[in-house]
């Protein structure tokens, strides 16, 4: 038995497996658990960039599990696109984790820490089985084992808010993955197949059936709820926010790319690029929807107090990119909108650990806690720097390329009125980074009210109270601890070097991209 | 034209870059610290100054830094305009470095290293526009110039400064993030590339709505270039410390404004396009506007600063409406002007630094007699001043002189109206100034009743290592009247190079 | 008209069901309810798929003599799988239900909004 057939699957069983070993090794010292949580992360890391490198190279891997034949057995199918995201995911997972052990001691009550891992491999294994699927029915069991996870990693921190944030997210993550259940099933119900490659033969000559129709408007609907597409996005903001920095850290950079991941696949590969009804328009509600989303996500992001809040928020902004450049179709739009899966989560992953140090030094994560930590934390804080500004989109920065590839899509595509809305999504995340960059390095010297966006009494008699506890000027904090420190340095990074050096990724992505838009 | 390989364009952007890590480490030792700025800007004006034999020889010099993807480079390219503007920049760093040094030692600014690094980014910044050869690395250095110099203009991180601060944030970031980027990305789709090229890039690509969408966006992106309505940044950048108001806003950032503008003008669409399309003209008009409305707001600014800065904004617009003007002595003189502006500018920030060292004010109602006190500074800025107005034998009549001639050459009567109306209004704010300083009773003024003027008579002269920079500044002013051989070969260069082979 | 009603019967038993469920999982402001609804909602998928799987005169499919036509036996094994998410899913639910009483005292969801808007407009930062 060759090991290296037998891993698109080793990398969902792996953590699978760890899982439930995790708990039994916590007993003996809980510190056990991180190790293997480290470890496994790190495994599935290197198998899926040993995956991406043989698609490269040799093209598409099938894989049929347990040796039944494909339409008939589940098949897992690795080419381009999850590819790619595969390793995107699995070094985001590798790198929290890394980070995690700090962070979780100083959030997560001792005896859960352990349960915490657990769950986190758990996760770990949903999100690496969406990837990996060729089958949909095998789809929305790794959703929801993904999901279930997720509801219980948002709720394992002590803030109180954190579990009705939970149990929101739990009650709309539960209607999706129904709605998506119900499109499985009518899709089932009009061709017989559950396989996707299947799928796709059968599918076109079935285009005006109504049946078809409604299915695919279920699955966009569930989705969309899945990645956080505005207007359904309600439960993204309390569930990042509440939750402890590293489950704030993950769920932004991996569970929404998984859910626009799934989207793609759904929207691209099961369905075709020729596929779009006339009775219901899709991709126009979806370029409508992703340029409110844009938009919105950061005037809200505007009005926020609490930094993780304010990352939620431009989460939803993020997403919105995603969207739009896959629903312009066409080769460059999706080549960013690609891009995007990754550069995103490199910098929503930098943003969200360089809070965590805060909060892990400070306790509190309002933006006026990071007063003068320019000078208290000045690596964290780099980081953080590096994550706006790749955010609001500056060159050499991952934000830019992206962006860049949107904006040239949209005007390929004649829709120029979209890079008004890329550009001045970008003006408003300045703001609301510029706001926190300066704070952070150029603390006032007087204390004057009615500082950047929060002109309102309870805002500034929040800040205040705050400010008391935490006494900004007077208490030193030193700089994260290195086990925080470096994961973070390795994002901020990345979100350079690709920046830098965007044409390794760029490939990666115009292939993914010419492969949705054309044949398999 | 020959093109050259060489990394020369790099080393002048990195060695200050470097010069920042040392100034940071060796924060803890003034003298130290101040040693490597001043190293760093004379090694950077040497090795600026080492390719200009290669550019008068006719040659560009290319480096291709990194490529970002298919498509996008980050790369160099030297040519007459870029070295024209980076020998301007490099040359009055090495001034203001040691002018810096006597204000902020008088002064004991707080954050002295944070201020020297900031400058040193900046400068690599500006150099880095020079030496840009395509929009993208442009829109790269522009970027960095707007943020490093923020830490700059909000020095002193009083809430006026922090204010003033953000403004000059607000509209250089948000407009170039709007509206340049937007016209990068246009520019792109249209043409393919965005490389600069002395015939532009645009002609031919799109329609002319198209073109002149462009090109509009380009020109509000360019919030540096202080055009009227984007031009209320610069006086409220004047919370800055002095040194920072004299490089930045006399040269640095408000010149690279307008260099971007050259460029775009000449490279990006040039001239037969913006000809043919009548796009220039609606660039001298707009450029027109401006000129006459900033002098007329800089007469009733009685802050020093703030009517240097108004005049500033109307200098500009000199340079951009040169260039609009697409005739060749029109090009010549707005080029020119780039220089002649930053030098008399220069100085006069200079002196207006060096009175508020000695006496601490920054009115211009304060100023009666004070020439009889700080005979040098005020001499250095009567010369700058006349400069200013254009009256020979100063280095403004020589760009002044051109326009003239640009104007003429495209038969634009309407603008030599306006270079006279406004050399007119020049005088006004100006000389008022020159006579309170040495003709008008300080006494006069302590009737006014600024309390601090109790010790009037021991106003002295600034530290000599303010005064001395400030005389050689004003010396540069005269000596570019009597020897601007280089630089007009230069302007000449990028004439010729734009306007074909003629 | 009768015969979209009786002939299709099946689904509208199933979208009743379902809108009932989503109902109350929407509309509903104690928790538990909202879970009872929950249950509904996925229940009515799951009596979707079943039906689909009959085939007129078929039988269970299992392999005997009088198997001639037997009904898809596909959907029923997707269920499974599907309940078994269903009840993780309550379970999950459930859990989070009774640490939300311990903390809040109570299982509205008015009620807790009301306490966390307090908490913020005091000034507490949890």
């Amino acid at each position: 038995m060759n090991i290296a057939e037998h891993l698109p699957v080793l990398v969902i069983v792996i953590p699978l497996m760890s899982a439930v070993i995790i708990p039994l090794a916590g007993r003996a010292n809980s510190l056990y658990s991180w190790y293997i949580t480290v470890a496994v992360t790190f495994s599935c890391f290197l198998i899926s960039s040993s995956l991406l490198n043989t698609v490269m190279n040799t093209g598409r891997i099938s894989y049929w599990l347990g040796g039944w034949e494909p339409p008939w057995g589940i098949e897992y199918v690795i080419d381009y696109l999850n590819g790619f995201v595969l390793v995107v995911v699995s070094f985001i997972l590798f790198i929290v984790s890394l980070y995690a052990r700090k962070s979780i001691e100083m959030e997560i009550d001792e005896d859960k820490t352990t349960t915490f891992y657990s769950i986190y491999l758990l996760f770990a294994a949903g999100l690496m089985g969406i990837i990996n699927t060729g089958d949909i029915f095998n789809l929305y069991v790794f959703i929801e084992i993904a999901s279930l996870a997720g509801y219980a990693l948002i709720a394992a921190g002590r803030k109180r808010e954190a579990l009705m944030a939970s149990y929101n997210y739990l009650i709309l993550g539960t209607i999706a993955a129904t709605f998506i259940l119900l499109g499985i099933g009518y899709l089932y119900m009009a061709t017989g197949t559950l396989n996707m490659a299947d799928l796709r033969e059968k599918l076109p000559a079935l285009y005006d059936s109504k049946v078809v129709l409604t299915a695919f408007a279920f699955f966009t609907v569930g989705l969309s709820l899945k990645l956080a597409l505005f207007p359904l996005h309600i439960w993204l903001p309390n569930a990042y926010a509440y939750s402890p920095s590293v489950v704030g850290a993950v769920m932004a950079a991996t569970a929404t790319k998984v859910g626009a991941y799934a989207m793609l696949r759904i929207m691209f590969t099961v369905f075709r690029v020729d596929f779009d009804p006339e009775a219901v328009p899709v991709t126009k509600i979806l370029l409508v929807l992703s340029s409110i989303a844009i938009i919105a996500g950061s005037v809200l992001a505007i009005a926020q107090t609490t930094i993780k809040r304010m990352l939620a928020y431009s989460s939803v902004g993020q997403i919105g990119y995603i969207v739009l450049g896959a629903a312009l179709v066409n080769q460059t739009a999706m080549t960013g909108s690609i891009l995007h899966i990754l550069n995103h989560a490199l910098m929503k992953g930098t943003l969200f650990l360089a809070t965590g140090a805060v909060v892990y030094k400070t306790g509190i994560d309002d933006i006026s806690g990071l007063r003068g930590m320019g000078r208290k934390m000045p690596f964290s804080m780099a980081a953080f720097t590096i994550g706006g500004l790749s955010m609001i989109g500056v060159p050499l920065t991952v934000g830019f390329v992206s962006k860049w590839y949107i904006a040239v899509g949209a005007l390929n595509a004649g829709m120029w009125y979209f890079v008004p809305v890329i550009l001045l999504s970008s003006l408003l995340t300045t703001v609301y980074f510029w706001r926190i960059i300066e704070s952070i390095y150029f603390p006032r010297k007087t204390k004057d009210r009615g500082q950047g966006a929060g002109g309102r009494g309870q805002n500034t008699e929040r800040r205040t109270q705050s400010a008391d506890i935490n006494t900004p000027e007077s208490e030193i904090y030193g700089e994260a601890p290195l086990g925080m420190l470096i994961p973070t340095l390795i994002l901020a990074g990345l979100c350079i070097f690709f920046g830098v050096a965007a044409f390794l990724p760029v490939s990666v992505a115009e292939k993914t991209a010419a492969m949705l838009l054309g044949g398999m | 034209m020959e093109a050259v390989q060489s990394a020369m364009p790099l080393y002048a952007v990195a060695v200050s870059l470097i010069a920042v890590v040392l100034i940071g480490v060796s924060g803890g030792r003034p003298n130290l610290r101040e040693f490597w700025t001043i190293a760093a800007s004379v090694l950077k004006f040497s090795i600026v100054a080492s390719m200009l034999p290669a550019i008068l020889d006719g040659k560009v010099i290319e480096y291709t830094l990194f490529t970002l993807f298919p498509g996008l480079d980050i790369s160099f390219r030297v040519d007459a305009l870029g070295i024209f503007f980076a020998l301007t920049a490099s040359s009055l760093w090495i001034i203001t470095s040691f002018y810096s040094i006597g204000y902020v030692r008088a002064e004991k600014e707080h954050a002295q290293t944070r201020y020297f690094m900031c400058f040193a980014i900046a400068l690599s910044a500006t150099i880095g526009v020079a030496f840009s050869a395509n929009l993208l690395t442009m829109f790269v250095f522009y970027e960095a110039l707007t943020l490093c110099t923020f830490p700059l203009v909000g020095h002193k991180e009083t809430p006026e400064a922090m204010a003033g601060a953000r403004k000059y944030l607000t509209y250089l970031l948000g407009t170039s993030l709007a509206f340049l980027m937007f016209a990068v990305v246009l520019t792109y789709n249209v043409s393919g590339t965005l490389d600069f090229s002395p015939k532009g890039i645009l002609a031919g690509t799109a329609s002319n709505t198209v073109l002149a969408v462009i090109f509009v966006l380009f020109m509000a992106g360019t919030a540096k270039a202080a055009m009227m309505p984007l031009h209320s940044w610069l006086p409220a950048a004047m919370v800055a410390p002095t040194p920072v108001s004299a490089l930045l806003h006399a040269v640095a950032v408000v010149k690279t404004g307008v260099f971007v503008v050259v460029r775009i003008v000449l490279h990006v669409f040039g001239v037969k396009l913006l000809s043919d399309t009548g796009l220039g003209t609606a660039l001298v008009y707009y450029a027109s506007f401006t000129i006459i409305v900033a002098s007329t707001i800089a007469l009733r600014q009685d802050n020093l600063k703030a009517r240097l800065a108004y005049s500033t904004i109307s200098q500009l617009s000199y340079v951009v409406l040169g260039v609009a003007l697409l005739s060749p002595s029109g090009i010549t003189g707005g080029v020119m002007h780039i220089v002649l502006h930053a030098f008399g500018k220069i100085t006069l920030f200079f002196t207006a630094g060096a009175i508020y060292v000695a006496t601490h004010k920054t009115k211009v109602s304060e100023l009666n007699g004070i020439g009889k006190k700080m005979p040098f500074t005020m001499a250095a800025f009567t010369i700058a001043a006349v400069s200013m107005i254009g009256i020979p034998p100063f280095g403004g009549f020589i760009s002044k002189w051109y326009l003239f001639m640009g104007a003429a050459e495209a038969s634009q009567i309407p603008v030599i109206v306006v270079i006279a109306t406004s050399t007119i209004l020049n005088a006004c704010y100006f000389l008022p100034v020159v006579h309170a300083a040495f003709f008008k009773d300080a006494d006069e003024s302590t009737v006014k009743g600024s309390p601090s003027l109790s010790g009037a008579s021991s106003i002295k002269e600034a530290p000599v290592l303010m005064v001395a920079p400030l005389a050689l500044t004003a010396i540069g002013v005269l000596a570019l009247f009597f020897e601007p051989s280089v630089f007009l070969e230069l302007a000449r260069m990028v004439v010729s190079g734009v306007t074909g082979n003629n | 008209m009768i015969e979209l009603i009786a002939g299709k019967y099946n689904y509208w038993i199933y979208i009743t069901l379902m809108m009932i469920g989503f109902y109350a999982m929407i509309a509903r402001g104690n928790l538990i309810k909202k879970i009872i609804g929950m249950n509904i909602f996925q229940t009515a998928i799951f009596l979707f798929y079943i039906s689909v799987a009959k085939v007129k005169d078929g039988t269970a499919p299992i392999l005997w003599d009088k198997a001639v036509i037997y009904d898809n036996p596909l959907p029923h094994v997707l269920i499974l799988t599907a309940i078994v998410v269903s009840v993780s899913t309550t379970a999950v639910a459930l859990a989070l239900v009774i640490r939300i009483y311990k903390e809040y005292g109570t299982m509205e969801e008015d009620t807790i909004l009301r306490m966390t808007e307090n908490r913020e407009r005091t000034g507490g930062n949890g």
